[in-house]
């Protein structure tokens, strides 16, 4: 579980953060969503410990961050997974490579140990005959796959997405939501996910948490966002045709 | 202000490179990687270039001391001071910032672009010491290249002398070896080392500070070369009065 307590983060005069609170469970996945420039990847980013921030705590299953020493705060990151926007696969290592590098950095294991351990997450993604395969030859439906097998072939408590279905077909970012649901669930990861995917909100938002402005206007699931009225929730949301309609008939057949 | 800040942030990047070390099994593995891309790879055009530039000097130098008072084996000695002094350590790093510092500051600038040291550093690596550090212990045999550029821009003006009809075979290795002053080749290495930093360091951090797409990541080697340039030039001017005057 990951807690966040007022936090605050700014860029000289320009304040990004403005005090958010939420907590992110374990087993679940956590979405965050939101307009451009409301704060989602800089909130991601310092969940990450890639931007360190002015006030306020984050708390790794009661660990408050700022408050550790370098080798726990190293201890943290080697069990975070992290699946970019653009997959950020390693460009001169094959794909059987990227997916053992954090087995190689962070393990004494020996290389046939390693071996079964990249097979049975790249078997995890469905991913049978690419280990030997560059990254640049691989599709992006493919590239997020090996991301994800990267992510996770460390068994990590926690897992980031960054907008995992950018730059996909329908079919493949509905094939990359199930997975990441369905390892979250197998491996009882606390998963967050930065997405503007209107799909994905509605197909795996265990927990959404919608932020405007550099503050969180509004938390709840899948369930219960197509009965807000949180008017900047659903303009966000519920802005596409199709949308509207969808959630027009979910409210009549619930009633 | 910008110039006082990025001095700064150069230094503080050589010390955090040298913090943290990636394991050595890994880390060996980098080490040879950038040999052969930084060091192998450049042996061609070092060769190359000092073949044929040792060949100008050496016709330079006996075209401009057509005298009879002038003996000819000076053209030999010309060369080898130039080559040794010059030409082999400082110019041959000003063409290495163009082909080392180049493609160290778009391999890494196009990390940085990609999000891949973003990915390093989440994974708690110290990112600096698994890009730079290994480019710099490649470097350190960055010397090793400077004694072939030597050997071969000796060798060049050895061949344009003689079948240039400038002066004879004799006269030539009478030149290269008259005088010879061992400090002036030790002089010339630590140079070398000087540089063999400067070209590890300053193409890694306009590469690794760089910010924006791939249109940046070109201006950020161009810009690179200008910097690790200026800077070797400037080094090379004070090595010089504190190691020779």
């Amino acid at each position: 579980m990951i807690v966040v307590d007022n936090l605050h983060k700014s860029f000289g005069d320009t304040t990004i953060l403005k005090g958010i609170n939420t907590t992110f469970e374990k087993g679940k996945t956590n979405l965050i969503i939101g307009q451009s420039g409301s704060g989602k990847t800089v909130f991601l980013k310092c969940l990450l410990g890639l931007f360190n921030y002015e006030k306020g705590a984050i708390a790794y299953d009661g660990q408050v961050f700022a408050q550790l020493s370098e080798d726990e705060k190293r201890n943290i990151r080697a069990q975070i997974g992290m699946v970019f926007q653009g997959s950020a696969l390693f460009d001169s290592m094959t794909i059987a490579e990227n997916v053992m590098f954090p087995l190689k950095m962070f393990t004494k294991q020996s290389k046939s140990e390693m071996n079964d351990r990249v097979d049975a997450a790249l078997n995890r993604v469905n991913l049978i005959d690419a280990h030997h395969k560059m990254p640049s030859e691989a599709s992006g439906g493919m590239q997020k796959r090996v991301a994800i097998a990267r992510a996770i072939v460390n068994n990590p408590k926690y897992l980031f997405c960054d907008e995992p279905n950018s730059g996909l077909d329908p079919k493949t970012s509905i094939v990359i939501d199930n997975l990441i649901q369905e390892i979250t669930d197998e491996y009882q990861m606390t998963t967050v996910i930065n997405s503007h995917d209107m799909n994905s909100v509605m197909e795996i938002g265990e927990k959404i948490v919608f932020l405007k402005n550099g503050l969180k206007e509004w938390e709840g699931s899948n369930k219960t966002i197509f009965k807000t009225d949180n008017e900047a929730v659903t303009d966000f949301v519920y802005s596409s045709n199709l949308f509207k309609k969808v959630r027009r008939m979910y409210i009549e057949e619930n009633e | 202000m910008t110039y006082l800040h990025n001095i700064g942030a150069y230094f503080l990047m050589t010390i955090e490179m040298f913090r943290k070390p990636t394991k050595w099994s890994v880390m060996k593995q980098l080490v040879l990687k950038d040999i052969d891309d930084l060091i192998i790879g450049s042996l061609g055009i070092a060769a190359f270039i000092s073949f044929f530039v040792g060949g100008v000097i050496t016709i330079q130098t006996a075209l401009n001391i057509d005298n009879p008072l002038i003996p000819d084996y000076l053209v030999g000695y010309a060369t080898r001071q130039s080559i040794i002094l010059e030409f082999a350590p400082t110019f041959m790093s000003i063409i290495m910032a163009g082909k080392v510092g180049s493609f160290i500051t778009s391999s890494i600038g196009t990390m940085r672009v990609t999000e891949q040291i973003d990915a390093l550093e989440v994974m708690g690596i110290n990112s600096l010491n698994y890009l730079v550090f290994p480019k710099f212990a490649a470097l350190l045999l960055y010397p090793f290249v400077i004694s072939i550029a030597m050997f071969l821009g000796i060798l060049g003006g050895m061949a344009a002398c003689v079948y240039g009809g400038f002066s004879t075979l004799e006269s030539y290795i009478y030149g290269i070896q008259d005088d010879f002053v061992v400090f002036h080749v030790v002089y010339a290495f630590i140079k070398t080392l000087v540089f063999a930093f400067i070209l590890a360091t300053v193409p890694s951090f306009h590469g690794y500070y760089m910010k924006g797409g791939a249109l940046e990541v070109g201006k950020a080697s161009t810009t690179s070369f200008v910097w690790t340039s200026v800077v070797i030039i400037v080094i090379n001017y004070f090595l010089t009065q504190m190691l020779l005057s």
